[in-house]
């Protein structure tokens, strides 16, 4: 009995661990596609060479943090089945055919164009290769629908039937089990995150060289091209956050208990707990600061409308609440952070002093990273509030795992955790060496000092168009 | 009416075999490396698949991922069967598919992630290898689950399975840059072709005659009625599949070792498939026993039958893109 807990916490601190490492990528990977699609878009359009430059300058920072989001992400789909296989004979007549349709439609689509955009300018001309471009980023975002697909169904399943065996299979219509409810929300929240984080990655780095130099064409551009994205994109996921969680109130309202910190119900309108220390074992968040009648006002539009609290939740059905309370509120911290940061880039634009104003670029510097945080803090929130279950309400996380040896588990979270902190931590450092570097004037052509730079091509010869 | 579950065995199948002759090569590069001289020769012979090795990869997410989707029951059975293979594999990979990007930037631990890409290809080749010999010695399975311990994988059998898919990815890695590279490159990978042929002939001659011995049904099927059809060409289709290509390592047409060593990949696929048909676990569970749904299946197929040709339309193009000698300098 003991065994087999131990097996399964540690099975899953390793499903938790590989799959925070590995969304690390695709959330950056995902905007900075688009963003790699943008620059050469503008730079086919307006023949500037700053476009095709920047261009460049970011796409060898994509090869490096795509290569990780692939190899990081093939371990992802043999998880399921090394550590979680009866969730995976269960799930799969469902979830199988989703990711499927993720490997043929996006992976391959990704993989197989991604050559021709890292090293084939030159021998497919600059229309042919824009299309790969787009193909590829095209790719990482019909990556995010399947594999959001596949999450939503295991938060909110719907269209499916249960088979003699136990097994989930599909009923009727495959669309109800695609579009089931909680997934039009989840893909807009999600896809809008990964823009955000990249528009702060590349806004801190054309921050830091505007506070080193405040000429450099690259870095006005980046930077302008990431506060726009800052200041537009922000409020849109304000929006999308509050309606992903009044859907999730609607289908997993202990979720949303967990991340107000909810413990008792609260029948003539609930306080909005801002910050307080939750206390599971009296069931009360201690120390806690409160706008009373908040929270029914922003769930229910209602200031006296009634909302139920964890009381009304058996207690083998709640999700652990302090990490949720906690991790929704550093992504909604800085959410509004970055929505701080839009705005003040607003005004600085509107008076002329978007390159000038240097505590502004020391702030976008600050907040590079907070995309990623965010991004991850979410994911927690969504994921461990809903606990404890793999199919909610449906298949206890309790009853997915594989039959494992505890050892084993062990022996292999220990192998991922020393693999992939000594390989990423070694790929982080190359790209922030990269990003160390200004953008030139003359980018070179190649994502690696290889391939094409060794044939003696010359930036000047790429810039000014394809060599026959 | 055509049996679904037939029709997800063969894709299934393709994508694996797919997967072994495209990431093959890109792994028997890897394993060729640390052979091949410091600096132009070690960057060409990088440079020949670098555009590539991604999307060969993605056949190995296919083979997994669309075996969990048309045979759920086999996924969770397999997956824990081969716990420690599996996690080492996927640990080689992330060492093998870094190195691509980090050899360049960082030219002061070049030689480390060369040693990394090597290593990562041999342990990634290995554990693959023993996955083949595990399944094919037979799993312990009780009711939907495996049962058997945690060391159960490990036998002579699949370490020779290992060995000898090492020696013949490695085979095909040198084949291939026959094919696309020139100059000194070239002459080690012919070089490095004749030692490795000889071996890959005798490897696959050894787990050939071991293979009936270990389950009563392989034995039935090779020795038979009407197995029997098979068993007497194969190993005369190997052996001259042997002769051309050890002749071809002496001729200018470069192609042609590529193309034979495929013809041997080719044959030791179709002996497996002789073996294994119709189990998708062998000697345990049939690909009926652990079909998906109906539904799940036809849902499936409607995307791969029209989404498998895009794809390899579009693979063949990026190939087409990056096609002739890669040499030492680089791309023309």
């Amino acid at each position: 009995m003991f065994e087999s807990f131990d097996a399964l916490l540690l099975a899953r601190m390793q499903f938790a661990f590989t799959v925070s490492f590995h969304f690390i990528f695709p959330a950056f990977s995902i905007g900075l596609a688009s963003y790699l699609m943008v620059l050469e878009g503008l730079w086919l359009k307006t023949g500037q060479g700053v476009y095709a430059n920047l261009f460049r300058y970011w796409l060898k920072i994509f090869a490096i943090t795509f290569a990780m989001g692939v190899v990081s992400g093939i371990v992802m789909s043999y998880q399921f089945g090394t550590n979680w296989s009866v969730f995976s004979d269960k799930a799969g007549p469902v979830i199988g055919p989703l990711m499927a349709y993720e490997v043929l439609t996006a992976f391959f689509l990704e993989a197989g164009f991604l050559g021709v955009m890292l090293f084939g300018i030159n021998k497919v001309g600059r229309k042919l290769h824009f299309a790969a471009t787009c193909m590829v980023a095209l790719g990482t975002f019909i990556s995010a629908f399947w594999i959001l697909s596949v999450n939503s169904w295991m938060q909110t399943p719907t269209g499916h039937e249960i088979a003699a065996n136990g097994q989930f299979v599909p009923g009727e219509t495959w669309l109800a089990i695609i579009f089931n409810p909680s997934f039009p929300y989840r893909l807009v929240h999600t896809v809008t995150a990964a823009y955000l984080t990249t528009a702060f990655v590349v806004g801190a780095v054309g921050a830091w060289h505007l506070l080193k130099d405040r000429t450099n064409l690259g870095a006005r551009k980046m930077f302008s091209m990431a506060m726009w994205m800052a200041a537009l994109a922000t409020p849109v996921q304000v929006f999308f956050g509050d309606q992903h969680g009044l859907n999730t109130l609607e289908h997993q309202p202990a979720k949303v208990m967990a991340m107000e910190g909810h413990y008792d119900s609260h029948p003539n309108g609930a306080p909005l707990i801002l910050i307080g220390i939750p206390n599971s074992k009296e069931k009360r968040v201690d120390y806690a600061l409160e706008i009373p009648k908040g929270s029914s006002l922003i769930l229910k539009h209602d200031p006296d409308a009634p909302l139920a609290g964890l009381d009304t939740v058996p207690d083998e059905d709640e999700p652990p609440v302090g990490i949720v309370f906690w991790s929704f509120r550093i992504m909604v911290g800085l959410g509004l952070a970055m929505l701080g940061i839009g705005l003040w880039s607003l005004l600085a634009r509107a008076r002329g002093r978007l390159y000038d104003w240097r505590w502004l670029h020391r702030a976008a510097l600050l907040m590079g990273p907070s995309g990623f945080v965010a991004v991850i803090a979410g994911w927690v929130t969504t994921e461990v509030g809903r606990q404890p279950w793999t199919v909610y309400g449906l298949l206890r996380t309790a009853n997915s795992a594989a039959p494992l040896d505890a050892p084993a588990v062990a022996v292999s979270l220990l192998a991922f955790i020393v693999v992939y902190f000594f390989t990423f931590g070694a790929g982080a450092l190359y790209i922030l060496k990269l990003m160390g570097k200004p953008p030139a004037p003359h980018e070179s052509a190649e994502p690696a000092a290889g391939p094409v730079r060794t044939a003696g091509i010359t930036p000047a010869a790429a810039i000014e168009g394809t060599r026959e | 009416m055509i049996d679904l579950t037939i029709v997800w065995a063969v894709i299934i199948a393709f994508a694996v075999a797919a997967y072994v002759v495209m990431d093959g090569f890109d792994l028997g590069i890897g394993i060729l490396f640390p052979r091949f001289r410091v600096g132009k020769e070690r960057d060409a012979a990088m440079n020949s698949i670098a555009p590539v090795w991604d999307g060969n990869e993605t056949w190995l997410v296919l083979g997994g991922g669309g075996l969990m989707a048309a045979f759920p029951l086999a996924y969770a059975v397999v997956l824990p069967a081969l716990y420690a293979p599996l996690i080492a594999m996927l640990l080689g990979l992330v060492f093998r598919g870094v190195a691509f990007e980090f050899r360049w930037r960082d030219p002061a631990h070049r030689p480390f992630w060369d040693m990394a890409f090597c290593g990562g290809s041999l342990v990634a080749t290995l554990a693959q290898g023993i996955t083949l010999g595990a399944l094919l010695q037979g799993i312990t399975v009780e009711g939907r689950a495996y049962a058997g311990g945690w060391w159960e994988w490990l036998s002579p059998f699949s370490l020779l399975t290992g060995i000898s898919l090492v020696i013949g990815y490695a085979l095909l890695g040198a084949s291939w840059l026959i094919w696309k590279t020139e100059g000194p490159l070239q002459a080690d990978a012919r070089r490095f072709a004749r030692l490795l042929l000889p071996a890959l002939l005798v490897v696959i001659g050894a787990v050939s005659a071991y293979t009936p011995f270990l389950e009563g049904q392989y034995f039935q099927r090779w020795f038979e009625w009407p197995g029997l059809i098979a068993t007497v060409p194969m190993p005369i289709l190997v052996l001259l599949a042997g002769f051309f290509l050890w002749r071809s390592l002496t001729n200018r047409r470069d192609w042609q070792p590529f193309v034979l060593t495929l013809a041997l990949f080719g044959l030791s696929m179709v002996g497996l498939a002789i073996s294994i048909w119709p189990d998708v676990i062998p000697g345990r569970v049939t690909i009926w026993e652990a079909a998906a749904p109906y539904r799940s299946q036809l849902f499936m197929l409607v995307g791969a039958v029209v989404i498998v040709p895009v794809i390899l339309a579009y693979t063949a193009w990026a190939y087409w893109v990056f096609r002739g000698k890669v040499d030492e300098a680089g791309y023309h």
